[in-house]
């Protein structure tokens, strides 16, 4: 089928919902296309908040939010785009509630607040109440209210569908061309889709699932980000992921940084709380990075609980109220996942690879930009975890994720609305899913006597966190890179044990597993460029950062032999660098 | 330990119909079904089809009858289950391949209920007020991950598959006790016919079902008392 719509919206976490429902409240003709239904998009597990300057329960302003953000991310964040942030965080909850999403209440009825990681009063004094939420699973609400709203303004959605190629027009963008729509491969039956689009957003999320380790979806494969780099977009700051400290152990889920936020605190095999001698001031709040690394530090030092790899995050204190009120979903993981009572017994924890502060770049419209100077790729957009605006620099602060997808999807969704009304829709495109037709039946028509996807799979995630995860070093990185351009080779051998076309995952599985080595080797090869420590890079054979040479962001090209890197300057308007300490 | 998996399988391109196959796992006692699945596709089948995304029980893709109740296959571990698992796809909806089943009619009766907000009055500046009992009076549905199992688990549904099902129910509720919300007529009058809550024959089959906790029974009744104490 050839679809002709104005706006095509791939990906329907809170991003690419709140874009749509921009777009459908101007009567732009607009699609969803997910590949899983919309209520399944990862939006839906935040957990612990949505940072806003409301100051409904202690004096707040925007510009101490804008200040923990650029702080938070080890100076590497543009400055113009963290305003933006911070300042449309406020309007973009209030009409978040105008829309129902149901926050928990203050006594006088006003969206409640609570503490969260790096979240300060005046420029670093003092933890400050700024994370607007709905018990624990305010990312579920987010997503349900904004879906809900989709509804009710007629949005079309193609539920299954997963995008496997985008189109251009007049050449690839690095020729100038513009975005002219997107291939989309319907998962029920495995036909190839044209849908044809004046504007096109990316809304595809993250990539943790290159980690063993992680917080991520399965679906979190970074499909989006992958497919503009094969198109000749580079890829910026990728050698930042963050690990989140609190994920079960084994198998990363996430407890949510909330935990802490409303007192609870984390102890080593000794019971003492070990952030004071790391982050005397915030203590269990610091920064992620920076717990992640001391977690490290205990562990390394013997201290974790009984020797092993892990520490305890303990609520006990806080109560069986306030956990149940405010914190009743992690405590059901802790009791599932791993059969421990938090009202009586202290969880066990581990850093978990959470986050991806770098992706495709956009300019602070949500339009994506491919090079040094910030040329814009006409009808490309992206929001969201895949897009690298960039607010989070070298660390995201937590509930900042969520902050980033509401203002930039909103941003998006009105720009593109804009855009819209000034070209013309491209014309069908002869042969557009020829190339991907043929990689897809390539990887079908294998014999089977190759590896499988999973093996694959399993060595990535397992170099990728052994390697490049909370402390890297020169050495480390190039087995690492070395590792995954073997899985590379090996990977163009795998074979599949499905060869129909009825919800054949085998085949969408293996073709993801080309996205995520990818996104792993532009991963490996800006951490090995990057001869510095800043926010969640940690190089343990340059432990300080360095602002003279590296305070710039990393762009990533592909090329013939992989990465080559290029860079850019940093927006800096108000907040010059200083040391961070907390 | 080691365990037989009991799956239905079922391809449209290859069987006449859905049938038994058996596999032999060795897994770890805290490991999920979902875990279980993965590595059957991994190691024996990889035609195995299933959905799943977020793994640990809140995005409601992988909800399936898991040893004859429905649940989710991330949520519910093998120690819980014991050395016999046996998986098929959820009850009264079409099986597309494997434990996939077609979710469309699903999500239809959930559009039906109007489940958004609606609510004409000029916004004001700042949110709306609400004291932390109203918010408090709606909460236990704003938990739906609709994931299905609670329609698919009840007998009222499988008899008359027009029935709207808990989860629509449940989501109309969601807003028709939210202070907020002036749109409670219009879904009850919705839910007042036919195909709405008095096909609820309080079996409870959908709050044992929800992985959510939910207390769907109880939320249909007082959807119902909230439609007679209208008419009266």
């Amino acid at each position: 089928m050839d679809y002709p719509f104005d706006a095509i919206v791939v990906g329907a976490g809170g991003a690419g919902l709140w874009a749509a429902l921009e777009l459908a409240r101007e009567g732009v003709n607009t699609a969803v296309l997910t590949k899983l239904y919309p209520t399944r998009s990862h939006t839906g597990t935040a957990q612990g908040g949505v940072c806003a300057a409301l100051g409904n329960l202690e004096e707040d302003h925007w510009e101490w939010h804008m200040f923990d953000t650029v702080k938070g991310g080890d100076y590497l964040v543009d400055q113009d785009a963290a305003e933006v942030l911070a300042r449309e965080a406020i309007e973009t909850v209030i009409e978040l509630e105008h829309m129902g999403l149901p926050f928990n209440r203050t006594p006088d009825g006003k969206i409640d607040q609570r503490k969260f990681g790096g979240h300060t009063s005046n420029y670093g004094e003092a933890a400050v109440r700024r994370s607007c939420f709905a018990a624990d699973r305010t990312g579920h609400m987010i997503l349900q209210t904004l879906y809900q709203q989709c509804i009710k303004h007629g949005v079309r959605f193609f539920d299954e569908y997963q995008v496997v190629d985008l189109l251009f027009e007049g050449g690839e963008p690095a020729k100038g061309g513009r975005a002219a729509g997107v291939v989309a491969y319907r998962v029920a039956d495995g036909q190839l889709h044209t849908f044809r689009s004046k504007a096109v957003l990316l809304a595809t999320g993250g990539f943790g699932r290159m980690f063993r380790i992680t917080s991520n979806a399965h679906s979190l494969t970074g499909d989006g980000v992958a497919l503009c780099y094969r198109h000749g977009i580079p890829l910026e700051d990728m050698e930042f992921f963050q690990f989140h400290p609190t994920g079960i152990v084994g198998i990363g889920i996430l407890l949510s940084e909330a935990a802490r936020g409303e007192g609870g605190t984390l102890l080593n095999d000794k019971g003492e709380r070990f952030m004071e001698r790391y982050a005397p001031k915030l203590m269990e709040l610091a920064p992620r990075d920076m717990v992640s690394r001391a977690m490290y530090q205990e562990i390394r030092a013997g201290r974790g609980i009984g020797g092993k790899d892990y520490l305890y995050l303990d609520v006990r204190h806080l109560g069986r109220k306030v956990i149940e009120e405010k914190l009743p979903d992690i405590t059901e993981f802790a009791r599932i996942y791993e059969g421990v009572e938090p009202l009586t017994e202290p969880v066990p924890v581990q850093p978990t690879a959470h986050y991806a502060m770098g992706g495709i770049p956009t300019n602070v419209s949500a339009e994506v930009v491919r090079d040094e100077k910030n040329t814009v790729v006409p009808g490309l957009f992206a929001a969201g975890e895949c897009a690298c605006v960039s607010v989070h620099g070298a660390n995201r602060l937590g509930t900042n994720s969520l902050v980033d997808l509401l203002v930039f999807g909103r941003r998006a969704g009105r720009q593109m609305a804009r855009y819209a009304g000034t070209v013309e829709r491209p014309g069908p495109i002869a042969d557009a899913t020829a190339p991907v037709h043929a990689q897809l039946e390539a990887i079908r028509s294998r014999e089977s006597k190759g590896e499988s996807v999973a093996k694959i799979r399993h060595e990535l995630a397992d170099v990728m966190m052994d390697n490049v995860g909370v402390y890297r070093d020169g050495r480390l990185l190039t087995a690492a890179l070395a590792k995954v351009r073997e899985l590379e080779e090996r990977n163009g051998a795998v074979s599949i044990g499905d060869c129909g076309t009825v919800f054949n995952t085998d085949l969408l599985e293996a073709n993801e597993m080309g996205y995520l080595l990818d996104l792993a080797e532009v991963t490996v090869v800006g951490a090995l460029a990057r001869t510095e420590s800043r926010g969640a890079h940690s190089r343990e054979d340059f432990p300080e950062r360095n602002d003279a040479r590296w305070l710039k962001h990393t762009l990533a090209y592909r090329g013939p032999k992989g990465p080559t890197l290029k860079y850019k300057p940093v927006s800096i308007t108000r907040f010059e660098p200083k040391p961070r300490t907390y | 330990m080691n365990v037989d998996l009991r799956i239905l399988r079922y391809d449209p391109e290859r069987d006449q119909a859905p049938h038994w196959e058996n596999y032999q796992l060795t897994v770890d006692p805290m490991d999920r079904v979902l875990d279980l699945l993965i590595k059957v596709k991994a190691e024996q089948d990889g035609s195995l089809s299933f959905r799943r995304s977020c793994g640990h029980g809140i995005c409601g893709s992988d909800a399936m009858l898991i040893n004859n109740r429905n649940r989710l296959a991330c949520r519910i571990r093998v120690d819980q289950l014991g050395r016999k698992i046996s998986v098929a796809p959820l009850p009264g909806l079409p099986v597309v391949k494997d434990v996939v089943v077609e979710m469309s009619g699903f999500f239809g009766k959930y559009r039906s209920v109007k489940p958004y907000l609606i609510n004409e009055q000029p916004e004001p500046e700042r949110e709306r007020r609400q004291s932390p009992e109203d918010r408090a009076r709606f909460d236990d549905t704003t938990k739906c991950i609709l994931c299905a199992a609670c329609t698919t688990s009840c007998p009222s549904f499988w008899a008359r598959p027009e029935y709207v099902g808990p989860a629509a129910i449940v989501q109309a509720h969601r807003f028709i006790f939210d202070s907020r919300d002036e749109g409670a007529a219009e879904r009850l009058e919705i839910l007042s016919d036919e195909d709405g809550v008095w096909r609820c024959r309080t079996i409870f089959n959908c709050v044992e079902a929800c992985p959510r906790g939910i207390n769907i029974t109880r939320a249909i009744l007082e959807v119902s008392s909230a439609i007679v104490g209208r008419r009266g």
